[in-house]
């Protein structure tokens, strides 16, 4: 007879009892917050948690979508400037052109997708190393959001004012519309990565390219959406990143891919691809939050510390992923 | 049951400077195990490639039930009925069982996977083969033995009517082939064709009913495996039948007193070869025969330092030596020419002159470089005395032939003058001009007082180059014969393991 | 017949940008003697691209050897901050070029003994620096932008010798003095038969691990001195700004030299070269009066063109338009 709990366990995706890095992150985060909550009065609230999804909803947003680059074992180092790009082209569109927000999102959303779905085709097609052609498509969007304009531009739609008042109450707490919608995008990157045959896939590729041509996988059309699906999510980040200041910022980004990569490192995800879960990246989201909060408590300890702690947590990550991986 | 379940007609395929399959036939009936049998470059991997849809054939037909078939890629081979199970195991290690089972062909409902049913059909699939294995378990935390069961199981997932095996008893220990063996003869007997890809004799006599050897791309025949001995057998894949006039080795040995160059004792590393003694004098050639897969480049990667042994000692000229890395073996007085030139020996895009200096300036040292002047002078050396044909010293080695190549290589090592030279299979994929330039070059080094040690497939190469021949079947050492003891005859017995 | 060099293709980009400049306007080409110093567009260019050609140097060993060096921009900050922070305590200048040097082969190490020691993807291993590294600049000047004030510090970068510039001279004697040093010795060879096939470089006998180790400690030492430079041409440390997009432009040099990201085959003149090419078009778009954010736009697609043309399908189909004529 099989319990309820088994059942449940039926239904979803594997979890290894050798998940071991993913609970690593998590005991890492629980002992950050503990650590700062013990320091800094007021830490330990629902507030300050909630702030910790809203103040990092676009570097989520974008973490998501690496997650999936990073799953088929590639890299997209063009994110930040993609964010960059379309917060800038999204403020034209709607400031100088008039044009109805969704409209413009619409049009900001293909163009980040268009944009990685072309880098995707170069590295496939052409068997190009994707750290080159993702840093091309970097200099190609920053290029191009400075293009469109040097300044920035604040948007004055009334639409936007609506978006960023907004705030949905769940019990005492009130969660603004990044954290809402950094949510989403996690939900749905969950639900992508465990519970479709495309998560699956750009599992295999990263796992072993070799294997998943033998099983007859679709490679060519899984690795170029994968990096259309990376435009996307930098797209709609760059466009929560207009909600939350309230402006478009061709700078908008900069050095952004490198916080996402960290944090899906941090979150357990191999970096060489073929394992990992969307969990783990919700984690080291958090994780990098949380340090960035407990810096902003403190007042003492100045903003570099941020990069430093973020550094040394992805050499012990990717030594832990290394011998973890060597021991078999 | 008798039915033709797959007919090869006149498969030929080529590659870039290769032609790898002429005109092979191969015939594969419903309800038999049916044994695939070859050396080295006999085309075996890319027949099976050709049949999987990986390398489309150029010539020829494949049927299936009677009907052509023409896969252009694993997926479709799969939807027809092939399934196959290749040589490594070519399953995502960091996915589960149930996931490597199902990947590609998923249940599910509105693109969402259905992780209930992927659990269910991946149990299914392996009580079909009644095997107990948890289903949620990490493929790479599984032995090879049960990976090589969960490829079994994703291949049978399909409603696959013909199974190739390709090598799968190359990592599995006894009990673990028992195992396969039963779940083999299981399904032959619901009916199901299945091809078997080994290397080893044994095998194929437990377990075949029907083989089929191929030899250097083209077809030798097809032999009901009963019928057929083993030393018939041997002979049909080294390509001389045991009728043939019999060679004799009249190569001098040196001698026996002298004490060895170099010594092995208890040499050996688990999984590759079982711990080995073997001596090598100056001025001899030994041989180290075996069929494919019984352990040779195992011993010599052991002896050059590539892989580490995990038991007995070499020795040099007497005194113990230690041998962690090809560095020390070269600085030995060690040489080793690699069975695999294209991957472990040349350096491709890079010129002659670099390929033919590089171990020599190993040995040296990066600060104490050789002149110009004097790598002029060794590169015309080599290149008049092996008589390399090569538009210059500075051409690209990679657009030399094959035999070109091999002849640099050895000269490689010729430079470093060394004491002790381990060649693996030097003369394959060269042509016939050039393997008897490679062999009078073999002759001339043991006359200079070099130690040889001399590895191929050809049997009668070993019996015309070497005075001493040292015989390994199934990864340990068998048998020793010398002088005019070697012939091919006896020497195919010792390979087959009829010689008692 | 002899292979025709590599550098051929860079120079022909690089005359061909020149005188597409010296169309648009002659005085690009002009060179006056003011007070017994050289002054023009091209001394320009030459000064201002010594720091990429330095750093660019060290990155063709690295990618020689089929690695890459993402941290070279963060080391560059590092050394300006290290120079800064010394000269400001009254140390001598020759301690601080020390310190400045020693830092960079620290650097160079740490990613050395990850790739090669440890085994870690190049790509990853120098990511880790690449995060911390800039934070780590920032914690040894304390966040501020530090005026150097040392005339002798200065005259590295901005300093004329025998009416020539002292940046260009002391980067040209470098490239000769490595020249002599890899070629002279059988580094050069050993690193381009590592780069070529590691694994039979092993089996011939060759230390590939210490080889490589090698070119990222050589590297390091040359973002470090690169560090040097950037600080004395500004006269100031700016661990923000310094050394920023340092690495793209770097390895851009090197590809654009016409040494393969695969490794093998390396041409350090070529990679100069490919510098002063990379610097050129940034002038060149300054001149045209296109805003510098816009200069990095015409860099992605050249090198998108180069890369592709690099390619082994480009080259068959290039390959079947214009047959090979067989060398008799």
């Amino acid at each position: 007879m099989k319990s309820a709990a088994t059942a449940r366990r039926d239904a979803g995706p594997p979890i290894f009892k050798r998940q071991l890095p993913l609970f690593v992150t998590a005991g890492i985060f629980v002992a950050l917050f503990l650590t700062a909550a013990h320091f800094y009065e007021g830490f330990f609230s629902a507030r300050v948690f909630i702030s910790l999804l809203s103040e990092n909803a676009f570097l989520g947003i974008a973490a998501v979508g690496m997650t999936l680059v990073i799953f088929s074992g590639g890299i997209d180092l063009s994110v930040g400037a993609v964010i960059g790009f379309t917060s800038i082209c999204t403020a034209t569109l709607i400031e100088k052109h008039q044009l109805a927000p969704e409209l413009a999102w619409t049009l900001a959303l293909a163009a980040g997708a268009g944009l990685g779905a072309g880098m995707g085709s170069l590295i496939h097609f052409f068997r190009l190393p994707p750290f080159l052609i993702t840093l091309a498509g970097m200099f190609l969007a920053r290029g191009a959001g400075f293009w469109i304009s040097t300044d920035s531009i604040g948007i004055n739609h009334a639409l936007y004012g609506k978006i960023s008042a907004y705030e949905w109450l769940f019990g005492t707490a009130a969660i603004p519309a990044g954290a809402l919608f950094l949510i989403t995008v996690l939900l749905a990157g969950y639900a992508v990565a465990h519970h479709t045959r495309f998560g699956r896939t750009l599992l295999a590729i990263g796992g072993n390219e070799q294997s998943a041509l033998l099983m007859g996988l679709p490679i060519g059309p899984a690795k170029i959406s994968v990096y259309a699906v990376n435009g996307f999510c930098a797209a709609l980040a760059g466009i929560v990143a207009t909600l939350y200041t309230g402006s478009g910022n061709p700078g908008m980004g900069l050095g952004l891919e490198l916080d996402a990569i960290a944090s899906v490192v941090i979150g357990g995800t191999l970096l060489t691809g073929g394992r990992g879960h969307m969990l783990g990246t919700l984690l080291g989201v958090l994780i990098f939050g949380t340090i960035q909060a407990a810096i902003l408590f403190d007042g003492r300890l100045s903003s570099w510390w941020m990069r430093i702690v973020v550094g040394a947590l992805l050499l012990v990550f990717i030594l832990l992923q290394r011998f973890f991986l060597r021991r078999k | 049951m008798c039915a033709e379940l797959l007919e090869l007609r006149g498969i030929g395929k080529a590659f870039p400077g290769v032609v790898a399959l002429a005109g092979v036939d191969f015939t594969v009936r419903a309800g038999e195990i049916h044994a695939l049998l070859g050396e080295n470059g006999a085309g075996k991997s890319t027949l099976i490639k050709v049949l999987t849809g990986v390398h489309p054939a150029d010539a020829g037909e494949i049927r299936l039930n009677g009907a052509v078939i023409r896969p252009g890629a694993p997926k479709e081979a799969e939807r027809l009925g092939v399934s196959t199970v290749y040589q490594e195991v070519n399953l995502v290690p960091s996915l589960s069982v149930a996931e490597n089972i199902t990947l590609g062909r998923q249940p599910g409902r509105f693109g969402f996977l259905n992780w209930r049913a992927i659990r269910r059909r991946a149990r299914a699939a392996l009580a079909r083969l009644e095997v107990e294995c948890d289903v949620d378990a990490e493929l790479g935390s599984l032995s090879v033995a049960r990976q090589q069961m969960v490829a079994i199981a994703r291949a049978l997932d399909t409603s696959a009517r013909l199974l190739v095996l390709d090598e799968p008893t190359a990592s599995l220990d006894e009990k673990e082939v028992a195992e396969l063996f039963g779940l083999m003869r299981k399904l032959r007997a619901e009916g199901m064709g299945i091809v078997f890809v080994t290397h080893f004799l044994d095998q194929v006599y437990t377990v075949s009913d029907r083989l089929t050897v191929l030899r250097n791309g083209q077809l030798v025949g097809e032999y009901v495996t009963a019928d057929l001995s083993r030393l018939e057998l041997v002979g049909k894949m080294l390509g001389r039948e045991v009728s043939d006039a019999d060679f004799t080795s009249h190569v001098a040995a040196p001698a026996a007193t002298m004490q060895p160059v170099l010594a092995a004792r208890g040499l050996g590393r688990r999984g590759a070869i079982a711990p080995v003694d073997l001596a090598l004098h100056a001025g001899e050639v030994a041989g180290l025969g075996g069929l494919l897969g019984s352990g040779r480049t195992e011993t010599a990667r052991l002896l050059f330092g590539i892989d580490a042994c995990d038991s007995g000692e070499i020795s040099l000229k007497g005194a113990t030596v230690r041998v962690a890395s090809p560095r020390d073996a070269v600085r030995l007085g060690l040489a080793f020419c690699s069975e695999d030139r294209k991957a472990e020996g040349i350096l491709p895009n890079l010129s002659v002159r670099e390929n033919l200096l590089v171990a020599l300036q190993g040995k040296r040292g990066a600060l104490r470089a050789l002149s110009p002047a004097e790598q002029v002078q060794l590169c015309e050396h080599y290149i008049k005395t092996l008589r390399i044909k090569t538009a210059d010293t500075e051409t690209p080695i990679k657009n030399l032939s094959g035999g070109n190549q091999q002849k640099v290589l050895l000269a490689r090592w010729l430079a470093t003058q060394p004491a002790v030279i381990i060649l693996d299979e030097p003369t394959r994929g060269i042509d016939i001009g050039a393997k008897q330039e490679i062999e009078q070059l073999i002759a001339k080094l043991r006359a200079d007082g070099l130690a040889v040690l001399f590895i191929s497939s050809e049997i009668d190469e070993v019996v015309r180059n070497c005075s001493r021949v040292l015989v390994l079947r199934e990864r340990r050492l068998t048998g020793e014969i010398a002088g005019a003891e070697i012939t091919s005859e006896r020497l195919m017995h010792l390979m087959a393991g009829t010689h008692e | 017949m002899k292979a025709k060099s590599p550098v051929i293709w860079p120079l022909l980009g690089l005359a061909a940008l020149v005188l597409l400049n010296a169309v648009h306007d002659l005085g690009f080409l002009k060179i006056t003697l003011l007070d017994g110093h050289l002054y023009g567009v091209p001394i320009d260019i030459l000064t201002q691209g010594s720091r990429t050609m330095l750093v660019a140097l060290g990155m063709t060993l690295v990618i020689a050897t089929g690695g890459v060096d993402l941290s070279v921009g963060s080391v560059v900050a590092i050394a300006g901050a290290v120079c800064a922070v010394l000269l400001q305590g009254g140390h001598s200048l020759a301690l601080t070029l020390a310190a400045a040097l020693g830092a960079g082969l620290l650097a160079g190490s740490a990613n050395g003994l990850l790739v090669a020691r440890l085994g870690v993807q190049p790509i990853v291993a120098t990511l880790i620096l690449m995060v911390a590294g800039r934070g780590l600049a920032q914690l040894i000047v304390d966040g501020q932008v530090i005026i150097i004030k040392s005339p002798a510090f200065e005259y590295l970068a901005n300093g004329f010798l025998l009416g020539l510039p002292v940046a260009p001279l002391l980067v040209v004697a470098l490239y000769l003095a490595t020249h002599l040093a890899l070629r002279r010795t059988a580094l050069g060879l050993f690193i381009e038969a590592v780069g070529d096939n590691e694994t039979a470089s092993r089996f011939a006998g060759l230390a590939a691990a210490r080889i490589k180790a090698l070119a990222y400690i050589f590297c390091g030492a040359g973002a470090g001195l690169a560090g040097v430079l950037a600080a004395a041409n500004i006269r100031a440390a700016d661990a923000y700004r310094a050394g920023e997009n340092m690495e793209l432009d770097a390895i851009f040099a090197v590809v654009v030299g016409g040494t393969a990201l695969t490794g093998g085959r390396f041409s350090i003149l070529g990679t100069a070269v490919g510098a002063l090419l990379i610097q050129t078009l940034t002038t060149t778009m300054y001149n045209l009066g296109v805003p510098p954010a816009i200069a990095p736009v015409p860099k992605a697609l050249l090198i998108i063109g180069v890369t592709l043309l690099q390619s082994d399908k480009i080259g068959r189909w290039l390959g079947g338009l214009w047959p090979k004529r067989e060398a008799a």
